[in-house]
């Protein structure tokens, strides 16, 4: 088999297996909820329900996707797109098997830092453009936090990246072999999964959303596929994010017995499922905590997670 | 009666050429009329110029006596404005009268000795037409702005029948629509901060953070509130009007929805008013499921409140858990009454039936259930970090704010008065029973919520006492005025079967006079003044809420605060807008 066709088999698989996750996971976050929530969950279309998802798919494709007269109307258009293609584009950097990647960039991790801070864009330009204040104060919102939080979202990785010696995602799992990184890096990891739950915008964190004091903040405005978008943008950032915390925490794709994507698999699934129960429990915080816990312990523990790192790597070697 | 007296002897020696007459009422409640010039003074003087002062105005309003024949020994008036204060070291209220006369009287506004009238007066206004001078926003605040007329006045029609074909063309459609913007400058709010414009945030009246049909124009600097105006009345179902137009007993049912969340707790408060009017006494027994019937209620009331103050803040699961828990109660309490929300059970006289078989099975299970389900929520919610953070220190009041903004309940045990009308003015046997008044100190949030958590515990333990004592005997008085009758004898004698078939077909005629009860309901003191008329209907019937007091209080309590604060504190504060508007 050629190279090229290799490629786009795995190009396709990746970029087939992520809608259909994100897609996937509408219905997995309702049962799951409902199971903890004491309740039942969407579970009359189709084996236990799993056909909630194509209904649901047929509701958004076929509501009516209205656009407000008073709106900012290609920016508001342009708004929802830019989440879903930001975060599909991160997944090219990751690796589901020993070379099943779609791109194995020297700079990997950049890559991906980059993308998400380009992802904040998507919210803040919805918000801006849907010309309503509650729009308005969620896209705010979601600026201020993404500016916090992709600060230590890097500094937090840096541990792993002296401890690798590389930006590249498969020699980050490469190296370890040995152990995996969530037990020299724990607190780089915690950090990582914080920033990970605000960079997604869920609970504690969903304060661009926050149902109960901006009615759906930033996405108030937006219906049909639009509001698709965001959604689905939301259930790729939760894979993304889980898969990243596979593989650089907990091996990616290393694993006894099982073929290597299905480990990476695994883990991911256990990381979102985390994800979920976390929105299952815990409240939200306020705008001012949320920001002050970011700049004044989540970044100086970055720091301090960098510092201790990167002195007991120069003392090793 | 010491106080009573001495109370009313001190305003004579003072005020005694103001001073028009005393009136006595079946509650005992030392009623004195004075006339409308010195009504401010008087006030004034309560509150401030004796000792063990009347702090808490406890609720003003009005009473349209142009059709109401029997007023022996009172003072001639068109309109009557009742003040009813409350004093808390004298554990003691008083009422104030005074005459007004003519069409559209006006008196001298409050608002400048307790904050806390703004609203009373308004509703004064909005229902009577009655103005007052020097209050600052006389307005509308129930009915609609473009509404024609007073509704409780008594030329206002009372049924839609009798108003002619409600039509909504285009034109009164956008008209009413205008009313409804909003005009900062009207109420004195600012377009500018210190040094920045501010945003006007229209938050209701469908916002999923109200709980309700609530709108609030927020003043917004950034996301921090500079000012805020409540705007209610989206609710508003004339309970108070309808009164007049129902039997005592058809009533009932009313009641129940007025907080909706209180069920039978709201006919408490009505039947016992009924009942000391009718001058009937209650049975042990029905005493006793009353208490057991309420104290349902409250747990199933601070459920609710449990789990939406908890989603208020963005917790998503306690929602779900303790609205199972509610449907437990629900489970009981349809067992016993075959309602649920609203069972309009409790009959003047009594209890519409007596506790069904197997009711105590059905009890004591809940009883052994419940304790394990609050532990953990204690963990999940009360301790919860995130929870803490968002409500300590957020939303404060001091006691003194409390008293004047006229908060009961957990509101004000939060500040650390251990106030509970079950404690101090304790009716239909709550003195027999044992239970702690939980209070806490710092008036804030949390603290809101510690004690209505504790309450939900002290409510467990009146239920078992409940369970554990409850007498024999008949579940409704044999009084005659009990509704409806007792149906025994009826195929005896001629005399008793025509009795009852009036009593059933018009209702109980109440002898004339006036009567006011109060309880603890599920959210503060809420109660029934009510007068006859010697009618089988109300002359006139107020209904003082909790809501209605502490929402007012909302805005004060809110500025300088937050957005996710606000939310926070309309959440503590456990308002029921059904309760707010009635």
């Amino acid at each position: 088999m050629g190279e090229p066709i290799r490629s786009i088999i795995v190009l396709a698989a990746i970029f087939v297996g992520v809608l259909a996750t994100a897609a996937g996971l509408i219905w997995l976050e309702r049962r799951l909820l409902g199971l903890w929530q004491d309740r039942y969950g969407p579970n009359r279309a189709g084996p236990f329900g799993s056909l909630q998802v194509v209904a649901d798919m047929i509701k958004i494709f076929t509501k009516e996707d209205w656009i407000p007269p008073f709106a900012d109307k290609p920016v508001f258009i342009i708004a929802p797109s830019i989440i879903v293609v930001t975060t599909i584009l991160s997944f090219a950097i990751i690796p589901f098997g020993p070379g099943i990647q779609i791109a194995n960039l020297n700079i990997g991790l950049l890559f991906f830092l980059a993308m998400s801070s380009l992802s904040v864009y998507s919210v803040a330009l919805a918000g801006w453009a849907s010309d309503n204040k509650y729009s308005l104060l969620g896209g705010l919102r979601a600026a201020a936090q993404m500016l916090g939080y992709e600060v230590f979202m890097g500094l937090s990785l840096t541990g792993v990246i002296i401890l690798a010696g590389s930006f590249n995602l498969s020699d980050i799992v490469n190296a370890q072999r040995k152990m995996w990184f969530f037990i020299p890096q724990f607190p780089g990891f915690l950090i990582f999964l914080i920033a990970g739950l605000a960079e997604t915008r869920r609970i504690p964190f969903d304060l661009p959303e926050a149902e109960n004091e901006l009615v759906a903040g930033y996405h108030t405005e937006y219906s049909g596929m639009k509001f698709g978008m965001f959604f689905v943008g939301e259930y790729m950032g939760v894979t993304l994010i889980s898969a990243l915390i596979a593989t650089l925490f907990f091996g990616g794709w290393m694993g006894p017995l099982l073929p290597p994507p299905l480990w990476m698999i695994i883990k991911t699934f256990v990381f979102i499922c985390f994800f979920i129960l976390i929105r299952a429990t815990l409240p939200r915080l306020r705008y001012d905590q949320l920001i002050s816990f970011g700049w004044k312990l989540m970044l100086p523990l970055a720091l301090l997670n960098i510092v201790v790192t990167g002195a007991v790597a120069i003392a090793i070697n | 009666m010491d106080l009573t007296t001495d109370i009313l002897q001190d305003l004579q020696n003072l005020f005694g050429e103001w001073i028009l007459s005393d009136q006595t009422t079946k509650d005992d409640i030392p009623t004195v009329w004075v006339t409308p010039q010195k009504v401010h003074e008087i006030l004034s003087y309560l509150k401030t110029g004796i000792s063990k002062p009347y702090r808490m105005l406890y609720d003003v309003t009005a009473i349209d006596e142009r059709l109401r024949s029997h007023r022996k020994g009172q003072p001639g008036s068109e309109f009557t404005i009742v003040y009813h204060l409350l004093s808390f070291d004298r554990n003691s209220d008083i009422r104030v009268k005074t005459p007004l006369r003519g069409e559209n009287p006006s008196i001298l506004s409050i608002v400048d000795i307790w904050q806390s009238a703004n609203w009373y007066e308004r509703e004064i206004w909005d229902m009577f037409g009655i103005k007052f001078e020097g209050h600052p926003h006389l307005r509308r605040i129930l009915m609609p702005p473009s509404w024609n007329g007073h509704p409780l006045r008594k030329e206002h029609p009372a049924r839609a029948t009798e108003m002619g074909p409600f039509q909504l063309p285009e034109e009164k459609a956008e008209s009413l629509e205008k009313d409804l913007q909003f005009n900062p400058e009207e109420w004195g709010m600012k377009s500018e901060g210190q040094d920045t414009d501010l945003m006007f945030l229209n938050f209701g009246p469908q916002h999923p953070g109200t709980h309700g049909l609530l709108r609030i124009i927020l003043a917004l600097d950034g996301e921090e509130i500079a000012d805020a105006v409540m705007d209610i009345g989206y609710h508003h179902r004339g309970a108070e009007k309808m009164a007049e137009r129902q039997s005592w007993h058809t009533f009932i049912p009313y009641t129940d929805r007025i907080d909706y969340l209180g069920g039978v707790m709201n006919n408490f408060a009505y039947v016992q008013a009924a009942e000391s009017l009718a001058g009937i006494q209650v049975p042990e027994k029905a005493q006793m499921i009353r208490i057991m019937m309420a104290e349902f209620f409250r747990i199933s009331s601070h459920l609710v409140w449990y789990g939406t103050f908890a989603q208020d803040l963005g917790a998503m699961s306690p929602v779900f858990y303790m609205f199972n828990d509610r449907e437990r109660v629900f489970e009981i309490v349809s067992a016993i009454t075959g309602g649920r929300m609203h069972p309009a059970w409790f009959r003047i006289g009594g209890v519409s039936q007596d506790l069904p078989k197997g009711w105590d099975r059905l009890v004591s299970e809940f009883i052994e259930y419940f304790p394990a389900r609050l532990a953990e929520y204690d963990k999940l919610v009360m301790q919860n970090p995130i929870f803490k953070a968002r409500t300590q220190g957020v939303g404060t009041y001091t006691l003194d704010d409390a008293i004047e903004w006229g908060v009961t309940g957990p509101g004000l045990r939060a500040c650390g008065l251990d106030w509970d009308f079950r404690k101090k003015r304790p009716y239909s046997g709550y003195d027999q029973l044992e239970f702690d008044v939980p209070v806490a100190s710092k008036g804030d949030c949390y603290d809101r919520a510690v004690v209505r958590v504790e309450e939900l515990r002290q409510s467990l333990r009146i239920i078992r006492q409940c369970l554990k004592n409850m007498p024999e005997g008949p579940y409704k008085s044999d009084h005659p005025l009990a509704t409806p009758p007792l149906k025994e004898h009826t195929m005896k004698d001629i005399e008793t079967l025509i009795t009852h078939f009036l009593s059933v077909s018009w209702g109980p005629v109440v002898k004339p006079g006036e009567s006011f009860s109060r309880i603890e309901a599920t959210k503060g003191a809420n109660s029934y003044y009510l007068i006859s008329d010697g009618n089988t209907m109300a002359y006139r019937t107020r209904i003082r809420t909790p809501s209605f007091a502490h929402l007012q209080m909302v805005p004060y309590i809110s500025k300088g605060l937050t957005i996710a604060d606000l939310i926070a504190i309309l959440g503590s504060v456990d308002y029921v807008l059904a309760d707010v508007d009635r």
